[in-house]
């Protein structure tokens, strides 16, 4: 029993400290809907910094918490640098266009600390008068863990009194809960915007600070904080703080005693709490329904239009110059295209999804991995060939796709998204311990094409061919009456369901069509290098599909296209000619961000208008896009 | 970089037409997953550069320079091979080397084996590489998963105790270590219990829950496998939750510099492990090899060094001995090579293509006089005590 309750204890700890991080993120998100990847960047930040200040300043206890506190405003302070400069510039963009920039700058963070800090673990101090333990029934227990489990309900409760004892914490819950109206009532958004974003990266550098006593600061701690935090505010419902701290235990304490019964969970238990949580309570466990979303005033975005003739022969030409490229160049040349190729439809078939269909994936890799696996695993234990592999790839992919999309589809927003990494971590887990099956992390190597595709020139052409078809068929599918219904379903719901469309029907098909071609393009993937392994639906892939849609334009349907080669050559270039290919892709996108707000193609049609007006609406008319 | 330019500088000022055959250099393709894991990449880096200097101011090899052309794959496997695609296709490199997480050593290897093309794997410890996934173009320097656990269990069965627990990442290379440990070790000693184990996710230990979870079995004796940060907050949580109280630990990797430096004074006391006790290797070979490397970094030599450094000489060696560049022939010459080494002479076995390189085992010490860990009643167990024999490797190896 007395274990028990110290493992209780050890729980409540750990959500102290998760949820440190996660209600900074929860503010941020509340009111100025920006999706920051960044915040994990912020909470690493804290950790050096405080680790940096503890060394100079004087030492003992009041020098030490100076470091702690001084870190945390050090990284508020870098957070309304980067709120001024850079996030400002681009609220008016669409939705989760932010993205992209906070990616950004998590590959700015990255490599600025190693080149800072070194790639060294830096082990720091232990917190003056907390180094020892207390006997608590029986069982040593630290000290310092005692104090995080006091501070998670002390800023709790410090946020409470200031979000509900001063002005500006109720204009911060008016704007989470209608910022237009806010705007219209005469209050300053954009400071408001500005001190909340402060106080957010103030709250992850407090988190990362205080860390230093619990473990080493090191150059990941972004990259494997910024998941959980996400499933923290989910679940506990976007912009709720009090639901991110249940959450936070919630999670925390099923962790705590989930290892004792089933070690192994430790890989996918946060994102098996999160898909069950959110099929039952749609919108978190405090957070609650949206309204029907509305385009902001004076913005509209015009509807997709069928192109003419002159398009037509464009992609035609395209398409020959695709064809006779390659006798043009050297091998490594064509295999770098084939990689174009793949990603241009794995862009794409997320670019249907969000642009026709209206609903936004953190988990788009889960299909893609899907289809690998569906191809490696034909081929290793059925010994097909290559075309069979692909069948098999595109309908692993399209079970997936039914069975996520059926939950998917019944959310909205950014929950439905949070949803689909849900399901692609759960993908990601058992790809990854299914060792007798898939070969666990190691993979299943040995993959490659059949006789008749195994010149790198010949899958060259299977793979354009299957890539131009899919294209078409995607292009196709947005303009046929289908394509009508899940536009319709995506401007408003309430209308479509009024003239008799099942939208969530239609959703689900129109997820399952772009989960169907992301395992096509997974397919062809992995036969293209001969192996699969489950980084292919880890998040970072799924990651590089959002910012190949969003950097390209998601109001159109050739953006994801011209993002994918924009992206991947970017990728392939700067990686081969520089050690620091983080930090120059990483300035190379936000520089692209406060370029092309609307994304390269929707910026290059929107300026350069008639020539190629895939996305201009009748002239004047007000904004028909999103209302409700 | 920056070493390549002078030598290419150099090159160019060559009048061209004197260019004979002969001085061509020998390019030799390098890939590892340096932005992802640096604190061990920066070192191996180090190290291979300094050997291929050494081999370059010696006159090269059959009257060649060697050149490296080193790619970043980012910790991806799909980036690996697409770099080794570039390096065997556009560069033309002789051979390919390198890899340090298993996964990418494994693609780079399947790379290797489709386009006959010889790979020497640097770090990747899977036991898979030379074994299960075996073929003729791969050979692998660093001792394998298996051949540490061995040493260490060796070392586990002399200890009094009896009911064991285990903590290892959840990856293959923490189940693959906690399988052969067991193994040996309960063949070694039947009488051994084994009372719990954890899996933390790798780099996600929770480590309050998890020391808890560990005491509450109350076991004798603790195999350990997590490295990192995770190693720093299972020492830090267990030394003041009194978890290694009255009890041995034994752990792997825990003795190299790598993973042990960084906890400073906090270094586990008493631990078995094995690791790389580089400050206190008398033979003068080595001693040469830690002064040479002290010279040029400023920085003393961590493993990652010496596997960078043994690499390169491994390659230079083959080089020589097969007397071209021709895969096959590099292939036929790598199989049963031997060359002397800081550390000793060294074997490429030819009956499964890893080298008979060893690790030390010691027990950890703290040292004021350094501020952090050593390693003290240490020995050097060569890779050819603890590997597997003929008939065994048969089994499990595919043949060619």
């Amino acid at each position: 029993m007395e274990f028990y309750l110290v493992q209780a204890l050890n729980g409540l700890a750990s959500a102290s400290s998760l949820f440190l991080v996660a209600s900074g993120l929860s503010i941020i998100f509340g009111v100025t809907r920006i999706v920051n990847f960044a915040h994990g960047s912020f909470y690493m930040l804290g950790a050096y910094i405080a680790y940096t200040l503890v060394q100079v300043l004087p030492p003992g206890a009041a020098g030490y918490w100076a470091a702690v506190l001084g870190a945390a405003l050090a990284v508020g302070l870098i957070g309304a640098a980067v709120e001024l400069l850079l996030l400002r510039r681009i609220y008016r963009a669409p939705e989760l266009f932010q993205l992209l920039a906070t990616f950004g700058l998590v590959l700015v963070v990255a490599d600025l600390v190693l080149m800072i800090w070194g790639p060294e673990d830096l082990l720091g101090p232990r917190a003056p008068g907390l180094r020892g333990s207390v006997m608590i029934l029986g069982e040593p227990f630290p000290t310092y863990e005692l104090f995080m489990i006091a501070l998670g309900p002390l800023v709790l409760g410090g946020l409470w009194v200031l979000f509900h004892r001063t002005r500006w914490g109720t204009l911060v819950r008016a704007a989470t809960e209608d910022r237009e109206m806010v705007g219209a009532l005469g209050v300053n958004e954009a400071w408001l915007f500005t001190s909340v974003f402060v106080l957010g990266s103030f709250l992850a550098g407090l988190g990362g600070a205080v860390q230093l006593p619990r473990e080493a600061v090191n150059h990941t701690m972004d990259l494997h904080i910024i998941a959980e935090v996400f499933v923290v505010v989910v679940v506990g419902g976007m912009g709720s703080i009090l639901g991110a701290f249940l959450a936070a235990v919630l999670i925390s304490e099923l962790n705590a005693f989930g290892i004792l019964i089933f070690p192994e969970i430790t890989l996918v238990l946060v994102f098996l709490i999160m898909a069950a949580v959110l099929i039952f309570r749609p919108w978190g466990l405090l957070g609650r329904p949206e309204g029907p979303p509305r385009a902001p005033a004076g913005e509209h975005e015009p509807p997709l239009r069928l192109l003419g003739r002159g398009f037509l022969y464009f992609c035609l030409a395209v398409l020959a110059a695709a064809a006779v490229l390659p006798h043009l160049l050297p091998t490594y040349y064509i295999r770098i295209a084939c990689e174009v190729l793949i990603s241009a439809l794995f862009a794409a078939s997320l670019g249907f999804m969000m642009t026709v269909g209206g609903m936004a994936s953190f988990g788009h890799a889960a299909y893609f991995g899907l289809g690998a696996y569906g191809a490696a695993l034909a081929v290793t234990y059925a010994q097909v060939g290559t075309g069979l592999g692909l069948a098999a790839a595109l309908g692993l992919g399209l079970a997936g796709a039914v069975l996520f999309g059926y939950f998917c589809v019944r959310l909205s927003g950014v929950y439905s998204a949070m949803l689909t990494l849900a399901f692609a971590q759960i993908v990601y887990a058992v790809l990854f311990q299914w060792y007798g099956i898939t070969g666990g992390d190691n993979g299943l190597l040995g993959i490659w094409p059949s006789d008749w595709v195994s010149s790198p020139l010949a899958y060259y052409y299977l793979t354009l061919a299957v890539v131009a078809v899919s294209l078409f068929l995607l292009r196709r599918l947005a303009f046929a009456p289908f394509g009508y219904s899940l536009r319709a379903g995506r401007d408003s719901a309430l209308r479509s369901e009024a003239i008799g469309i099942h939208v969530r029907r239609v959703r689900w098909v129109g997820f399952v069509i772009a989960g169907f071609f992301a395992a096509a393009a997974g397919g062809l993937f992995a036969f293209l290098k001969g192996s699969v392994f489950p980084d292919y639906s880890s998040i970072p892939v799924s990651v590089d599909s959002l910012v190949m849609v969003l950097l390209g334009g998601v109001q159109t349907l050739s953006g994801p296209i011209v993002g994918a080669g924009v992206y991947k050559v970017l990728e392939v270039f700067v990686n081969r000619y520089t050690e620091h290919w983080q930090l120059i892709l990483g300035c190379v996108l936000v520089g692209l961000v406060i370029l092309f707000p609307q994304g390269i193609l929707g910026y290059l049609v929107g300026r350069f208008g008639r020539s190629g007006e895939e996305w201009r609406g009748v002239d004047g008319a007000p904004a028909g896009g999103r209302a409700a | 970089m920056r070493r390549r330019l002078p030598f290419l500088l150099a090159l160019l000022t060559m009048v061209p037409g004197t260019l004979a055959l002969a001085g061509e250099p020998i390019k030799i393709g390098e890939i590892n997953s340096y932005s992802r894991v640096p604190q061990f990449l920066d070192p191996y880096k180090k190290g291979w550069e300094m050997a291929v200097d050494e081999i370059n101011a010696a006159g090269g090899v059959l009257g060649r320079k060697l050149v490296v052309i080193s790619r970043d794959d980012g910790g991806k496997p799909d980036v690996a091979e697409r770099h080794a695609t570039e390096l065997v296709q556009n560069e033309k490199v002789s051979l390919l080397a390198g890899t340090f997480l298993s996964h990418i050593g494994l693609a780079v290897s399947s790379f290797a084996k489709r386009n006959k093309v010889l790979f020497v794997a640097a770090e990747p410890l899977s036991d898979a590489i030379t074994w299960s996934k075996g073929h003729r173009y791969t050979f692998r320097l660093r001792p394998n998963t298996y051949e540490q656990c061995v040493m260490l269990a060796r070392e586990a069965a002399k200890l009094p105790a009896k009911r064991w627990a285990t903590i290892a990442p959840n990856y293959e290379y923490g189940q693959s270590a906690v399988r052969a440990f067991k193994e040996v070790l309960s063949k070694l000693r039947p009488d051994v219990e084994w009372v719990e184990e954890q899996w933390p996710a790798l780099f996600k230990l929770d480590a309050g829950s998890t020391v808890q979870a560990l005491a509450r079995a109350r076991p004798d004796a603790i195999f350990n496998v997590t490295f990192g940060s995770d190693l720093a907050k299972f020492v830090r949580e267990g030394t003041t939750r009194g978890l290694f109280r009255n009890r041995s630990v034994v752990s792997l990797l825990t003795g190299e510099p790598e993973y042990l430096d960084p906890l400073k004074d906090e270094a586990p006391e008493g631990w078995i492990v094995t690791g790389y006790p580089w400050y206190a290797i008398q033979d003068p070979a080595h001693k040469k090899f830690v002064a040479d490397y002290e010279k040029r970094y400023n920085d003393y030599p961590r493993v990652g060094s010496l596997v960078g450094y043994l690499t390169f000489k491994a390659i230079a060696a083959a080089i020589a001995k097969a007397g071209s560049t021709d895969t096959e022939a590099l292939v036929d010459a790598m199989e049963g090579l031997e060359f002397d080494s800081p550390v000793g002479r060294i074997k490429f076995r030819k009956i499964d293509h890893q080298s008979t390189l060893g690790a030390w085992v010691g027990k950890i010490k703290y040292d004021p006089k350094r501020g952090r860990g050593i390693l003290v009643d240490w020995k050097y167990v060569d890779g050819s005590e603890v590997l597997p024999g003929p008939e065994w490797v048969a089994k499990v190896r595919p043949k060619d």
